[in-house]
């Protein structure tokens, strides 16, 4: 049983001062019911999640008490991803032909600050200050910039990246097209990484309607397939975020396990893929995450970006609408947002932000705490 | 004269002259982890042992700190006495790296493969004037 996307639904991200989370992941659903050409109660199932917006199941008050089934999913930054592939495993069953996956999530400003207790953490490692994910990504990029010979510029070259990007998707909160003089500039926040080189938690919602693909042609005429999504977990001694000790041996990231069996499920490697969206909460993470998932050698990145390479008109083209660093972070939604915008490009419909020659096959991977990962690879 | 108290039970042999970090060993493989913990994230063994880690290492690697985080932080700082801490993993010689708090804040006092050596310092005051100690980590002084 394959699995199509039928319909896809964004409600931009940012700031809506006037709309609580949920109503932001309402209005994502309408988006893509209509993208689909179909109604609420054709729904059979749902997934949802949101870490700050409230119970993604009690989004039926919104938008009708059909019956369906309604599962909550929150599995921290990979939340998108987990809810797609339940969904996509639902179709997969056979139990269900048609369903919806939505996140949304509307967060206070300011970074994040999650609670020790959640974690399984005991409470001094969050009072003497050890407990930011910010601090996290900076830890594991500076380790990966020693290693691996990547320098200042790259991680410049990122956000220079996404936020021209940004600056070409009417949806993204940041439009705003910054400097690579601004961004080398701009405050450090935690050495390596400055201000303009870390996404911000913000609000928005995403949604997709999943179809079983045999019964696709029925709502659209191009309808995209979904070829694998998996989810995947740490192993011991992968350095992952909120962890007060580390192993000596490091093992590969659960983004290198969950990317190697998505591609090994679609049957296609690295090479294959014209447009990708990677996990980029900071630039750091853009560029350790390019190599963990397979399209490039750890240390290549850096002459990649001087190139050029990961830009729309690239060979690896990566984060078209600008990622998390322009679009920010509404954890809930963001996953989905991702394949919302390979969607986009697949369709062709990317406007000023099209990448050229007709992409056909698209990836979108997710990172979240405490070392969990999802991929998914769509195509047309 | 303010009591000093360890912040938490169990992390580190306090007070001592020399004191050390605690951590666990596990009995069947051998990872050593911290803080101790009664079963082994490698194996799944539920037979441990609590070990010292030591009280020197080498700095693999390391960040700087520079806004107040939110709560769950707690010290007795506003923001505006808010001063910029180092975070790093010191790698122990007993075969983990633990996270730390380093009292150097300045990225030019930091370097990769720096030997590091443990303190217990007084990170804040409790409602009956208690001092609470925590671990941190400074530049080795003599060998």
């Amino acid at each position: 049983m394959d699995v199509a996307i039928i319909g896809i639904g964004l409600h931009r991200f940012g700031r809506s001062p006037n709309m609580s989370g949920m109503q932001q992941g309402a209005s994502a659903v309408r988006a893509a019911l209509a993208d689909a050409g179909l109604s609420w109660a054709d729904m059979q199932f749902a997934y949802g999640g949101s870490q700050d917006g409230g119970n993604a199941d009690a989004l039926v008050n919104e938008l009708g008490l059909t019956g369906l089934q309604f599962t909550n999913i929150w599995n921290g930054c990979a939340t998108g991803g987990s809810s797609l592939h339940a969904a996509y495993s639902a179709i997969k069953s056979g139990e269900y032909d048609v369903g919806v996956v939505v996140g949304f999530d509307k967060h206070p400003r300011g970074a994040f600050n999650p609670q020790p207790k959640e974690w399984g953490l005991d409470e001094w490692y969050g009072e003497t200050g050890l407990m930011l994910t910010t601090q996290f990504f900076a830890l594991k990029t500076q380790r990966y910039m020693h290693d691996h010979g990547i320098t200042e510029d790259a991680l410049i070259r990122v956000s220079e990246k996404a936020f021209t990007n940004g600056s070409l998707t009417p949806t993204a909160w940041r439009q705003q097209a910054l400097s690579y003089e601004e961004i080398a500039n701009s405050a450090m926040v935690s050495d390596p990484l400055r201000k303009y080189m870390f996404c911000s938690p913000a609000e928005g919602g995403a949604a997709l309607i999943i179809c079983n693909a045999s019964k696709a042609h029925q709502y659209r005429s191009n309808p995209l397939f979904l070829k694998a999504a998996a989810v995947r977990t740490r192993h011991y001694g992968s350095f992952e975020v909120f962890a007060p000790s580390q192993a000596m041996d490091v093992a590969d990231a659960p983004t290198v396990t969950a990317s190697k069996a998505a591609f090994e499920q679609a049957g296609i490697g690295p090479e294959n893929v014209n447009v990708m969206q990677l996990q980029d909460t900071d630039s750091g993470t853009e560029i350790m995450h390019m190599a963990e998932n397979g399209f490039c050698e750890h240390g290549e990145q850096e002459k990649l970006l001087r190139d050029g390479a990961t830009g729309i008109n690239g060979r690896l083209p990566i984060n078209t609408d600008g990622g998390c660093l322009a679009n920010g972070e509404p954890v809930g939604a963001s996953g989905l947002r991702q394949v919302y915008e390979v969607c986009v490009q697949l369709r062709g419909e990317g406007g000023a932000r099209q990448v050229p020659n007709q992409p056909k096959v698209g990836y979108t991977h997710v990172y979240g705490a405490p070392g969990i990962s999802g991929v998914n690879i769509i195509t047309t | 004269m303010s009591n000093q108290v360890p912040l938490h039970e169990g992390l580190f042999t306090w007070p001592a002259a020399k004191p050390q970090l605690l951590g666990s060993r596990c009995n069947q493989c051998a990872e050593a982890t911290f803080p101790a913990q009664p079963d082994c994230r490698s194996c799944g063994s539920r037979r441990t042992t609590i070990v010292e880690l030591g009280d020197r290492g080498i700095l693999w690697t390391w960040t700087i700190q520079t806004f107040m985080p939110k709560q769950p932080y707690r010290s007795d700082e506003t923001p505006e006495t808010f001063r910029p801490y180092g975070v790093g993993y010191v790698e122990m010689p007993s075969g983990v790296r633990v996270e730390a708090r380093l009292q150097a804040n300045s990225p030019n006092q930091l370097q990769i493969g720096m030997p590091m050596q443990l303190d217990i310092i007084p990170f804040r005051t409790d409602k009956n004037g208690n001092q609470k100690m925590t671990f941190s980590f400074s530049a080795a002084q003599g060998v």
